[in-house]
């Protein structure tokens, strides 16, 4: 465990005034008032970093990649000395069972008040055994995480929702980690993978404030996925305007019109892509002329064609060709019924005479 | 079901065809056909809603052509159609409808209601659930000969009397007449001065002509109280006649119904092409005046507006004729709104008028009441028409109302300002 | 299932049974109705221009001689529905994109504000239509349990369109699958209801405008 955060800064080159623009940027992307950047400067600065354990399950380091290559190294370098990132596969130096002496140290000793982070489902089939780590499987080790966290942050749309393992037909009986853990509170930050700054949003929030931001139905921090992509894309006034681009390369595209007719999943996916965008604000999907996937949403995978507009069938109707025919045949069979019974009654008729007429 | 109802079944299952199933499925309670008929218009009675008349039709239609009809049957979900339904149903679909056509040419999906009711009365007529008058008409003419119950010999009396007042006689029974003259008891009845006329047009024209002893009525009650078997046999009669005389027209007199019977049902009630042709008295009028031979020596002054019988005009195609011809003679014809294909019903066709009940007179008054209002706003003190039943059923609401108004025929109103002819003379026979 | 469960589903399988249940009915209930044919009129024809079946398709959109007075909320609120209707449906990008998919044709649309505006009017005239429906004698009269389901189903569509775009009421996601969830039912019930006049009304206004053609008489 290392002194207050701002010495780590200040040993880093780092300065107050730095430090504090950067504290500012992230409460006002939190739609957080002015004084809060200050108290976040402030909190951040004293901060005693707590521990935080990063669990990996059914996952691809996607998650681990996008946090790494985020603004500029040396500021989200910072972020995590702010906090005592005690166990983390991908980062840390130490592996086999110096690694997982250090997990269970952290654990004791800090129990009860530990960040735990996960990225990667949990898959149930076969035990659990479809993933393990030291011959134990991913089930048993978040069962046993869980218990001594404060919170848990389920990072990707793995952890979050059961991401890509748990795409038809789920294989590996694929869970998020909400379906395991019931008596924790949990963040979920969805994305494949998240957005850089969501993450350390989150961070910044728990470590100012003691507690977890604002959450949506979903689990989402409102902050950073409560409006669609759709609503903050750039390119809607061309979505309103009618324009669209129909291949990757033609007028439209080129001119930058809107991609629903190419599958942008846009008005149906939450997250900051649209403003928060990628690579130190670089550009995201959509601006790089490739329709929102809606990574961020769960069963996203599931959704239909990543390239079908959202109004156009997700699977094309299979029922077009037989369904006419089958409505001919019973059609035609109903008229031969129909004909049959008026000429029966025709036949069967006998002509009526003025006598017929008295009641 | 009883043995009544079984035959209203069977009955209404042989009419019902394409067009009908199409109107029934189009229909989307829109109501418009309302808007288009006289009695509801003048009564704000919704029972009147053309498309309700037939109701008991739509359901026969549902339980036996339709799939989900048919489900419904089977498991007790539909209601069979029954006796006092349909004795419900008889005001609506004989006292309150003249066949006036109104609503087939309004309805917004193109629904031909006239023709429905008219299907659907052939269920009405097999279950005898049909009015007094109208049954004793059709009774009077299957056994007589007409509706008023004319035999031959008091017509006979009458041409007799026509030939006498205008000094040319009239043929009887003639082979190889070009026309067969037809006439409608009401003519012969109320408005003999219609015979007077044509003779002397006839004459002018040198027209063969000839009336057949054993098939001069016009009218076809059959028609009206629903029974195409019945129509048909009074329609027989004139086929045969025309066929035996070897004619070549057939001249169907001023009679709304009559034209109908005989041009547009006849053929398809015997089931094969008329051998002759079928003229109404105004389309060879027109064609007379047409040709120069209708001179008139001088015209009617008084300001009149024109009534145009529904069987005849919207119903029958005669559309030109009646506008050119009283035209022709008279100086000061008024055209109304609601003309031609638009006018409204006299409110007695279709049998209404032989219908002598309190209830059905009572009805017949109150929607005079648009013809009322046509005449008073065109404040004309003359109107025209040219069918009988026309004439009678609306000197009774003028009578009702108190109205001086005139009321005159067509083709008596030609024949009176007809340039003469000297009949001692060589006429233009062929 | 979560919303984007739903709406996946509303537009997979939920449409391959909306479209199959349509196409089948709408066939099936043409052959029903249509193959009852119809008899030989073997009296004489009389011919009169602009007299036939095909000109009373067209003329019968008209209103009739003195009609639109009589009854201007028929009239003027079907036309501003049934045009709003073909507007929003053929004129609008998402729709536009839906027929593109299933028959390969596809056509410039109109801007989403324009849409929206026919959406509204659109509304605006239906609500008119249903209070006409309770409040003329004649209409109210003939009215049964299916004409105000076939107002309900045909509302529903437009006002769940509308909510969706304007985000309204409920999430996006969710408002945007009840919309098509609600197109889908539309599908299903218009085979066997009297929304089948979409298809019927042109065999009888052919069939009226024939019949009468042949007497002379243009209607």
């Amino acid at each position: 465990m290392q002194g207050p955060l701002i010495d780590t800064l200040v040993r880093q080159g780092v300065s107050r005034r730095t430090f504090l623009k950067y504290c500012a940027t992230l409460a006002s992307m939190m739609a957080l008032p002015p004084a809060a950047g200050l108290a976040m400067a402030e909190a951040m600065a004293a901060a005693r970093r707590p521990s935080v354990i990063w669990l990996p399950f059914q996952e691809c380091t996607g998650c681990t990649e996008s946090i790494t290559r985020s603004h500029s190294p040396t500021l989200e370098g910072m972020i995590f000395d702010m906090i005592s990132l005690d166990y983390q596969e991908t980062l840390m130096a130490a592996a086999g069972h110096q690694a997982e002496e250090a997990l269970h140290a952290a654990m004791k000793a800090n129990h009860g008040k530990y960040l735990l982070i996960v990225d990667g489902s949990i898959p149930l089939g076969q035990d659990g055994a479809y993933s393990c780590i030291g011959g134990r499987s991913n089930l048993e080790i978040l069962k046993e995480a869980a218990q001594g966290a404060a919170a848990i942050i389920a990072v990707g749309t793995c952890a979050a929702y059961g991401g890509i393992p748990k795409a038809r037909p789920n294989p590996t009986g694929a869970v998020s980690v909400s379906d395991i853990v019931k008596d924790k509170p949990i963040v979920n930050i969805p994305g494949c993978p998240p957005v850089p700054v969501v993450m350390t949003g989150v961070l910044a929030h728990y470590l100012t404030f003691g507690s977890l931001p604002d959450l949506d139905d979903k689990g989402r921090p409102r902050a950073f996925f409560g409006e669609t992509i759709h609503d903050r894309c750039y390119r809607r006034p061309f979505y309103d305007q009618g324009k669209f681009a129909k291949t990757f390369d033609d007028k439209g595209a080129r001119r930058g019109w809107c991609l629903f007719e190419l599958g942008c999943k846009g008005p149906v996916t939450h997250n900051a892509c649209a403003t928060a965008k990628w690579n130190g604000g670089t550009s995201w999907p959509v601006e790089s002329g490739h329709g929102c996937l809606g990574c961020s949403e769960p069963d996203f995978w599931d959704a239909g064609d990543f390239y079908k507009a959202l109004s156009v069938p997700a699977h094309p109707p299979t029922s077009v060709v037989a369904a006419p025919v089958i409505g001919a045949t019973a059609g035609a069979a109903a008229g031969f019924a129909n004909r049959a019974k008026k000429n029966a009654a025709r036949k069967a008729r006998q002509p009526i005479t003025v006598a017929d007429l008295e009641k | 079901m009883s043995a009544s109802l079984d035959k209203v079944a069977q009955t209404l299952k042989g009419v019902i065809d394409a067009p009908i199933a199409s109107y029934f499925e189009s229909c989307v309670h829109c109501g418009l056909c309302a808007e288009a008929c006289l009695f509801y218009t003048e009564t704000g009675d919704p029972k009147y809603t053309p498309i309700h008349k037939v109701e008991p039709l739509r359901r026969v239609y549902e339980q036996e052509f339709t799939l989900l009809g048919r489900l419904k049957k089977l498991v007790g979900l539909s209601k069979p159609i029954n006796d006092d339904e349909l004795d419900q149903w008889q005001e609506l679909v004989y006292d309150s409808c003249t066949l006036c056509g109104r609503c087939s040419l309004v309805c917004p999906v193109g629904n031909d209601i006239v023709y429905m009711i008219r299907r659907f009365r052939e269920g009405m007529a097999v279950s005898g659930h049909v009015p007094d008058g109208i049954r004793s008409a059709t009774k009077r003419t299957v056994e007589i000969g007409g509706p008023m119950g004319l035999k031959w010999p008091a017509v006979a009396n009458v041409l007799r009397k026509a030939g006498e007042a205008t000094g040319v006689t009239i043929p009887v029974d003639q082979e190889g007449a070009d026309y067969l003259v037809l006439l409608s008891s009401m003519e012969i009845v109320n408005y003999s001065e219609y015979i007077e006329a044509l003779a002397r047009i006839f004459n002018k024209a040198g027209i063969s002509f000839t009336v057949a002893s054993d098939a001069f009525e016009a009218t076809n009650a059959g028609i009206q109280i629903g029974s195409s078997d019945l129509a048909k046999v009074i329609v027989s009669r004139i086929v045969d006649a025309a066929e035996r005389l070897k004619v070549k027209y057939v001249l169907s007199p001023e009679c709304g119904h009559a034209y109908m019977a005989i041009r547009w049902e006849g053929p398809n009630l015997i089931g094969r092409p008329f051998t002759f042709e079928v003229v109404h008295v105004l389309e060879l009028l027109d064609e007379l005046r047409q040709k120069g031979v209708l001179k008139m020596k001088d015209t009617f002054k008084d300001p009149l507006i024109l009534h145009d019988p529904c069987q005849i005009v919207r119903r029958g195609g005669v559309l030109q004729a009646p506008e050119a011809l009283i035209r022709q003679v008279a100086e000061n014809y008024i055209p109304i709104a609601d003309q031609q294909k638009w006018n409204w019903c006299c409110g007695g066709g279709g049998g209404a008028s032989a219908i002598h009940t309190e209830e059905a007179e009572a009805l017949r008054a109150r929607v005079f009441q648009i013809k009322k209002r046509q005449i008073e706003e065109a404040g004309v003190g003359t109107m025209v028409t040219f069918c009988a039943n026309c004439r009678i059923v609306m000197e009774e609401g003028l009578d009702h109302y108190e109205m001086n108004t005139k009321l005159l025929g067509l083709t008596e109103l030609l024949a009176e300002h007809l340039e003469p002819v000297d009949v001692n003379s060589a006429s233009a026979l062929p | 299932m979560n919303e984007l469960q739903f709406l996946t589903w509303v537009r997979g399988p939920g449409l391959d049974i909306a479209v199959g249940i349509f196409l089948l009915g709408a066939v099936w209930r043409l052959f029903e109705i249509y193959t009852l044919g119809r008899r030989k009129d073997l009296a004489a024809p009389r011919r009169a221009a602009g007299a036939s079946g095909l000109h009373t398709v067209f003329r019968r959109s008209l209103p009739p001689h003195g009609m639109l007075k009589r009854a201007p909320v028929s009239y003027i609120g079907g036309y501003i529905f049934h045009i709003g209707l073909a507007v929003i449906v053929f004129l609008g990008a998402p729709h536009i994109m839906l027929i593109a998919s299933l028959t390969g044709l596809s056509w410039p649309g109109l801007p989403a504000q324009f849409i929206g505006v026919a959406t509204v009017m659109t509304m605006a005239a239906m609500l008119a239509m249903l209070v006409d429906r309770i409040n003329k004698p004649a209409k109210r009269f003939l009215s049964t349990f299916e004409d105000w389901f076939a107002w309900a189903a045909t509302f529903l569509p437009v006002l769940t369109g509308w909510l969706a775009v304007q985000h309204l009421l409920l999430p996006y996601t969710t408002m945007l699958a009840l919309h098509i969830l609600s197109v889908e039912i539309l599908l299903i019930v218009l085979p066997f209801t009297k929304l089948f006049h979409v298809f019927t009304l042109f065999g009888s206004r052919w069939y009226n405008g024939s019949a009468n053609a042949r007497k002379g008489v243009p209607v």
